[in-house]
């Protein structure tokens, strides 16, 4: 019987080839998502009644919102199982998915202050939603710049899956003290995806934008991780006989 | 018995060694030599668990080092190259305070009369700043007296020692030797102990 | 010798090394002192708007005088080898690194609680509210230095370890900020502090749990 999981792949030198083929599907994939979302988005999604058209930016910023959260989880989670396990494989994941994941807490913090000027005459307000992307965007830099920071690439490994999980631990804390103080503090509290009526073309475009999202980070993560691999194991067999490094 | 078996150690990039085999068996020594910069420290590191194994496993009376804890961390007393002194302290607050840490109780005459085994009567209650490098290191020796573990792990405990207290250091490790105790030593110098010839181990550039 | 008292041996040591060596210890009262005074000098003396302010700003002083005095927290024991040793003690390394906390928020948290009032005043807080402000400052400045210890394990040894600290550890203080200064916030405005004080005790009672084994096993990763 074969075994339920196969654990061929958790080995960079198993891993390296097949997410070489792996990727040309994903970047078809996020090319259909993407086109299809931005054009229920942009085309078929009626014209907002008071907002007009400056908020079809939404399709991009809760999409990008979504996957900013949802990367930093999967980001602990690697991190924290290269830490358990001692796999160098779920280690260099978690490393190649903090730039993406701070990539998409800056486009939504971006196109939240794009959004925010049409509607609300400012570019930034302290809206717990916002606020929370804020600390989030610290939060994946903090990493990036620790990981960085360390030479010795076990040990950034190590430090960064701490750091990781000491995170996802704080990122509902922090989430919820944001919302407490929001609600303390009104005048600000304009929530960005209150939108009137949310038409299901609306949420069917956002969820395409996302799924669009997805597929690129897993295009970025898997590029990212390659990249890792060959310089983490330059001087290891397997990296010498691939033969896009033999001259 | 201290059981070393294909013990490697990578450094960055660089494989320091591989394949280290040896044993420490009760009332013997080993004097580990070698150029700088060879892997001794790194070794000593990972003999008394603080650096992780490579590959190759370390035992400590047939069990895995790793397995053992807090058990394996009383039989081991390790001296680095570092003084572990805090400069504020005097020798005596210096030498309670390393005990306390290590969980022994030490009281202040205890800690006396052992700095005055070391040579340093009289200088219980100046600030270890104050101290002359020999002195310092004399200080971080005296935890070697109360130390009640078996395997003493010592990284150049000769250095900026001068004769009297090299003379000292050879005979608390011929008697701790005696006791059944056992110990590995680096040092650059030839060291001489009373009854107890040395298992030499030389660690050389892969 | 118990668990208690080696934790207690602990505590005992930092606090005389912190004694003998108070210009340290007071630079960052002090940096709490001037931080907070420069403020009406930069808003302006109206006593309205520096009432509405004050606990923000007192808080956002203390968050930075913390950080100011994390780096001596584990990096003098990293460099002379005490540290090596700790890891080796056949105790947890998790008892000693508590004692370690412990004292580093006697020497730098508690005397930012005794000296808040008398800044307060200077921003005209009521008596109520100062009570307020030193209880949230009781309860959030060891919960400051549970976190920040987990930064200062992490960015021991490391290139600009100091400025590092600051930028892993300051989003993860934002609950603390909210709720200290929430607190009295919402006393001042009549709404009563309970419900902010009993949150920042429950932060406080989640990180005395968690930050000592995180910052351990920081260590435990810096010294290898």
């Amino acid at each position: 019987m074969r075994p339920l999981i196969t654990w061929k792949y958790a080995s960079p030198q198993h891993f390296y080839p097949l997410a070489g083929k792996l990727i040309p599907w994903f970047v078809a994939l996020t090319l259909i998502f993407g086109a299809w979302g931005l054009w229920l988005g942009l085309l078929v999604a009626p014209t907002d009644a008071q907002q007009g058209e400056g908020y079809r930016i939404i399709f991009v910023h809760v999409a990008a919102s979504w996957m900013s959260m949802f990367l930093y989880v999967v980001m602990a989670f690697w991190a924290g199982v290269g830490l358990g396990f001692n796999t160098r494989l779920s280690s260099m994941m978690a490393s190649a998915i903090a730039p993406t994941g701070a990539m998409f807490a800056f486009l939504s913090l971006w196109t939240g202050a794009l959004w925010g000027k049409p509607m609300w005459g400012t570019w930034w307000v302290w809206d717990a939603r916002l606020t929370s992307e804020l600390i989030l965007f610290f939060l994946y830099l903090g990493f990036i710049a620790l990981q960085a920071a360390i030479d010795d690439p076990r040990r950034a490994d190590k430090a960064g899956a701490i750091l990781a999980l000491v995170g996802v631990i704080n990122v509902p804390i922090i989430y919820f003290s944001v919302m407490w103080w929001n609600t303390l503090h009104q005048g600000a509290s304009v929530s960005l995806t209150k939108a009137p009526s949310m038409a299901r073309t609306m949420l069917l475009g956002m969820l395409l934008v996302a799924l669009c999202f997805w597929m690129y980070s897993i295009v970025m993560t898997l590029l990212r991780v390659r990249a890792i691999m060959l310089e983490r194991e330059r001087h290891t067999e397997w990296v010498a006989n691939l033969k896009e490094v033999r001259p | 018995m201290l059981t070393v078996s294909d013990l490697a150690c990578v450094r960055g990039d660089r494989r320091l060694f591989a394949g280290l085999e040896f044993a420490i068996e009760a009332r013997n020594w080993i004097h580990l030599t070698g150029e700088n910069g060879v892997g001794k420290t790194s070794l000593m590191r990972m003999l008394v668990g603080l650096a992780p194994v490579e590959a190759g496993e370390i035992r400590w009376h047939g069990t895995p080092i790793r397995s053992l804890g807090d058990d394996y961390r009383r039989a081991v007393c390790y001296l680095g190259h570092h003084n572990a002194l805090k400069e504020e302290l005097t020798a005596r607050e210096n030498l309670c305070v390393g005990a306390a840490v290590s969980g022994i109780a030490l009281g202040d005459d205890a800690a006396d009369a052992l700095l005055a085994r070391v040579g340093l009567a009289g200088r219980e209650q100046l600030p270890v700043r104050f101290l002359s490098q020999g002195q310092k290191r004399r200080v971080a020796l005296a935890r070697l007296l109360w130390s009640e573990a078996p395997l003493w792990v010592l990284d150049e405990p000769f250095v900026a020692l001068d004769t009297a207290a090299v003379a000292w250091l050879a005979a608390t490790l011929a008697a701790h030797l005696a006791e059944g105790g056992m110990a590995i030593v680096t040092s650059h110098q030839e060291v001489t102990i009373a009854g107890n010839t040395a298992q030499q181990l030389r660690l050389v550039r892969s | 010798m118990s668990a208690f008292s080696v934790f207690l041996a602990v505590v005992r040591r930092d606090l005389l090394v912190a004694l003998r060596r108070k210009s340290e210890v007071l630079t960052s009262l002090f940096f709490f002192v001037i931080v907070v005074s420069l403020f009406p000098l930069g808003i302006g003396p109206e006593m309205d708007l520096l009432r509405k302010i004050a606990p923000g700003v007192l808080w956002v002083a203390a968050l930075l005088a913390t950080m100011l005095s994390l780096n001596r927290l584990f990096a003098n024991d990293h460099a002379d080898g005490s540290l090596e040793q700790m890891a080796l003690a056949p105790v947890p390394l998790g008892l000693l690194v508590g004692g370690k906390i412990f004292a580093h928020w006697l020497v730098s948290g508690l005397p930012l609680v005794l000296i808040a009032p008398v800044l307060g005043i200077q921003f005209d807080l009521g008596s109520r509210a100062l009570g307020v402000l030193m209880l949230s400052l009781l309860l959030g400045t060891p919960l400051l230095s549970l976190i920040g210890a987990i930064g200062a394990a992490l960015t021991l040894g490391v290139r600009g370890g100091g400025v590092l600290v600051s930028l892993l550890t300051l989003p993860l203080y934002v609950p603390a900020l909210i709720f200290g200064a929430g607190a009295v916030e919402a006393d001042i405005s009549g709404m009563g502090a309970a419900g902010h004080l009993s949150l920042l005790g429950g932060l406080l009672a989640l990180a005395v749990f968690f930050a000592p084994w995180a910052t351990t096993g920081a260590l435990k990763i810096a010294l290898e």
